[in-house]
């Protein structure tokens, strides 16, 4: 009975991860499908716990209760507390643990039939695995490999993103340095598989761990929100392995679901930065070399303008379109532009925000900044939509954002951002372009757009001047 | 290679679950605009969070003299909680902000 209870549970448990899944697609059903899935999830925890049959004994009931609400106290507090933009490394963090938990699991349950005759139990008893099988210490191993690397290059993407490792660190030849250790783990997988020495598995996942590390350490920060979809889609993978391990279809279905959408969600946000999945992983991209052959003769001069200036400009404006990046989330200026949207508008300007596929630090990353200082959805327009308005626009204003809006990305191929598609504000009359500094932007790239005659560089620290730019045109 | 193919026959049923669940996965991201992706990516996140169950059965099924396992039994289910607990809270918070329009 109730292991048939427990089965009716796993059920609903998957089907609630599909359909939350598929309800946070569509932006009005969204936060609902989030609760559908983790409702189910809930359920199939509670479940578990609740409706294992077999003798456990009190302290480990103790145990697991008490390292879930350590667990929710803690993860339940930083996700409450972090602030919108330190979201992509927050998720990278989760996603760590997820991959670790994942390598746990299997490295208990291959000490365990190694050391003694346990036997794995398919607790719905739908596919028996036998414990020495095959096929189960091929998901353990898997599940180790796949969850380490999970595990140590989501900590990796977490440094670079949050500025402790800011320069990728690349040995000379990498590629194939990774490349043959890569197959070195494969090839001391599938060794251990006939090997009866348990200590061995230890060094499987060292070497995994050290592989997530070599993985992630060359690749540039630019292309951080990519290696963390890719390793999002890692963790789900390992998770099904252990889905399979334990022949559990509430496991297989949260696993695999992540893994195929993870994956596929990788594949777009490529394509939205016009990188090949290959050169994201193989290629050279985000050095510091990379700032290419362009002469200072060829630069021309920059021009200032003052912050009086910019409003006056703006106010005698028909069309004004801005465009945010991450910039503009690092100053926390999202609600002074808002502030400054709202003002153009009552004089009648008309304002929107050019959302870049990928400004901000990961895709939709700045909607959901700029949803939280309550601009207007209908405000925020994708780049396929306000290219062809940028001729017709009186000041493009850019905050913050830089690789996005430069046209190295159509003219210069030898530039590393060639072929990216970039918003064409060099098309209006006007280009604003707040920057603290002349430094170049998170690809390392110099950006030609600043030596523009049409443009016009307004330095400061975005909030401040933002503040004082709302403040002349009230006066005005 | 008599191994491999009888692994694929006695693992049929899983096997095919496995493609469909694929292709459930690409059905359900495919059409979602650009702007949900950030969200979606963390709600998927929290999702495969559900590797916690493996962990409790770990737990659950550990001789609780062996004290090797249960720590890394607890480290595991720790860890899995901060995933999911993690995932949909900040997920959510995420979401709540497009909900206000």
């Amino acid at each position: 009975m109730q292991s048939h209870l427990l089965s009716v549970i796993y059920l609903i448990g998957s089907v609630s991860f599909i359909i939350g899944m598929k309800m946070m697609g569509n932006a009005k059903t969204a936060r609902k499908g989030n609760l559908v899935g983790a409702a189910g999830m809930g359920l199939a925890i509670v479940g578990t716990i609740v409706l294992f049959k077999g003798d456990v004994s009190p302290v480990i009931y103790g145990l697991i209760l008490l390292a879930i609400l350590i667990g929710t106290i803690i993860g339940w507090m930083t996700a409450k507390k972090v602030q919108m933009t330190k979201m992509p490394e927050l998720v990278s963090i989760f996603n760590g643990m997820g991959g670790a938990c994942a390598a746990l699991i299997s490295l208990i349950e291959f000490n365990h039939i190694k050391h003694t005759d346990h036997i794995i139990e398919t607790v719905q008893n739908l596919i028996p695995v036998e414990p020495t099988s095959a096929g189960a210490l091929f998901c353990m191993l898997a599940g180790l490999v796949i969850g380490s690397v999970s595990f140590s290059g989501s900590i990796i993407a977490f440094l670079k993103l949050n500025g402790t490792l800011d320069k990728p660190v690349r040995l000379p030849k990498y590629n194939i340095i990774n490349t043959i250790f890569l197959i070195a783990v494969f090839a001391f997988s599938v060794y251990l598989f006939n090997v009866e020495t348990p200590i061995l598995i230890y060094v499987l996942f060292a070497m995994a761990l050290l592989y997530g590390v070599m993985f992630v350490l060359p690749i540039g920060g630019a292309d951080m929100p990519v290696v963390i979809s890719l390793l999002n889609s890692f963790t789900g993978v390992a998770a099904a392995f252990g889905g399979f391990l334990y022949g559990n279809y509430v496991m297989l279905t949260g696993g695999i679901l992540v893994g195929s959408a993870g994956t596929l969600l990788t594949v777009i946000m490529c394509e939205a930065m016009n990188r090949p999945l290959f050169n994201v992983i193989f290629g050279a991209f985000g050095g510091g070399a990379a700032t290419s052959a362009i002469g200072d003769a060829t630069k021309g001069t920059i021009k200032d303008i003052s912050v009086s200036d910019t409003a006056t400009l703006m106010n005698y404006s028909k069309r004004v379109v801005i465009v945010p990046g991450y910039g503009l989330a690092v100053a926390q200026a999202q609600h002074v532009i808002h502030e400054l949207e709202i003002i153009l508008e009552e004089r009648g300007v008309e304002v929107k925000y050019a959302i870049h596929p990928v400004a901000g630090r990961m895709p939709g990353h700045m909607n959901v900044l700029l949803a939280e200082s309550n601009v207007d959805y209908g405000k925020l327009v994708e780049m396929d939509d306000i290219n062809p308005e940028f001729p017709n626009t009186d000041v493009v204003l850019v905050v913050g954002a830089n690789d996005v809006v430069n046209p190295a990305a159509k003219t210069d191929p030898s530039s590393p951002i060639y072929g990216m598609p970039i918003l064409d504000v060099e098309n209006s009359k006007n280009i604003i372009i707040n920057k603290r500094s002349m430094n170049a932007g998170y690809a390392g790239i110099d950006n030609l757009l600043f030596y523009n005659p049409k443009t016009s560089m307004l330095f400061g620290d975005a909030k401040k001047v933002l503040t004082e730019l709302v403040a002349e045109l009230k006066t005005m | 290679m008599e191994n491999i193919l009888s692994l694929f026959s006695e693992n049929e049923q899983m096997i095919y679950f496995v493609i469909l669940a694929v292709f459930v996965g690409i059905e359900v991201i495919g059409g979602v605009p650009s702007i949900l992706h950030t969200p979606l990516m963390s709600g998927a996140n929290a999702i495969h969070g559900v590797v916690i169950v493996g962990a409790i059965f770990v737990m659950l099924k550990s001789d609780p003299e062996n004290y090797g396992t249960l720590l890394a039994g607890f480290i595991a289910v720790l860890l899995g909680t901060l995933n999911v607990v993690g995932g949909f809270v900040v997920t959510d918070r995420m979401l709540e902000m497009f909900k206000k329009k």
